[in-house]
């Protein structure tokens, strides 16, 4: 993604690992946040940065050096053949993420706090606890952030006028 | 082959975070390293999740839904910076940005 001259195609790969992310979470059984994943990082954050890109009618960067390129096409093939490696051997022999392993601990979903500590599960209930709970300053804190952001690109994406009017 | 353990997320979340760096320094597109900047965070969301699941905690998936607020926040504010200093020096290249240098 860092080295395709075009912003659109950087975009557009983006697009892509914000989606192998979000199904990273998948395997990490934290759904809701994969959700959130795509909804809010390949979702929002992407259209706005493809809008700006088309706004600013943006086009390649100036020429790129050798060097660059070499760099590149180097990055792009052992990528790309770790990938073969990587997926013929999962193919060969594959073994779901928490069988038999101390270090995927299977998941009690029965309580929600356990002592201090506010215990993972996948279900949704539970973020809810522990955002209106434990974390009640900071979701009202990241709320007013949310606010001061849109105000803030409101005041910013506005024509000056100010300097006539004196 | 053996399972997929925690170490497998922590390159993974490593190699996001080194990746975005490196686009945070090669680029001169300042959109490009807005990109980046978001890859970097991204990074850094796999590792809490991981150290989450396998803590079994859930305070480290509450924290990637703050960083995910963040993002939005800054992501916004930094899109309308870029098309204010389109707007004024017609171009979004980081060495035409500065405003003390000449």
């Amino acid at each position: 993604m860092i080295f395709s001259r075009h912003p659109v195609s950087a975009a557009l790969f983006m697009i892509i690992s914000m989606v192998s992310v979000a199904g990273l979470f998948v395997l990490l059984e934290a759904f809701f946040l994969a959700i959130l994943q795509v909804l809010v990082y390949a979702g929002a954050v992407m259209v706005l940065f493809l809008f700006i890109i088309m706004l600013l009618d943006v086009g390649p960067e100036g020429a790129k050096s050798s060097r660059l390129k070499l760099v590149s096409g180097f990055a792009g093939v052992a990528c790309f053949s770790i990938l073969i490696v990587l997926s013929l051997l999962l193919v060969f022999d594959s073994s779901p993420i928490s069988q038999g392993s101390t270090l995927w601990p299977a998941l009690d979903q029965s309580l929600l706090v356990n002592g201090e500590n506010l215990v993972f599960s996948t279900r949704v209930k539970s973020f809810g606890f522990g955002l209106f709970t434990k974390y009640m300053l900071p979701i009202q804190v990241a709320g007013f952030l949310l606010l001061a952001a849109m105000v803030g690109v409101i005041i910013l994406s506005k024509k000056v006028i100010r300097e006539e009017k004196v | 082959m053996e399972t997929i353990t925690p170490q497998h997320f922590l390159i993974l979340a490593f190699l996001l975070f080194g990746v975005g760096f490196l686009g945070v320094v090669i680029r001169r597109n300042l959109l490009l390293v807005l990109m980046s900047l978001e890859l970097m965070l991204n990074g850094v969301n796999v590792a809490l999740v991981t150290f989450s699941r396998t803590g079994q905690n859930l305070d480290g998936s509450l924290f990637v839904f703050f960083i995910m607020t963040v993002a939005a926040a800054e992501v916004a504010v930094g899109l309308a910076l870029l098309v204010a200093l389109y707007k004024k020096r017609r171009s979004i290249f980081s060495e035409d940005a500065g405003l003390l240098q000449n």
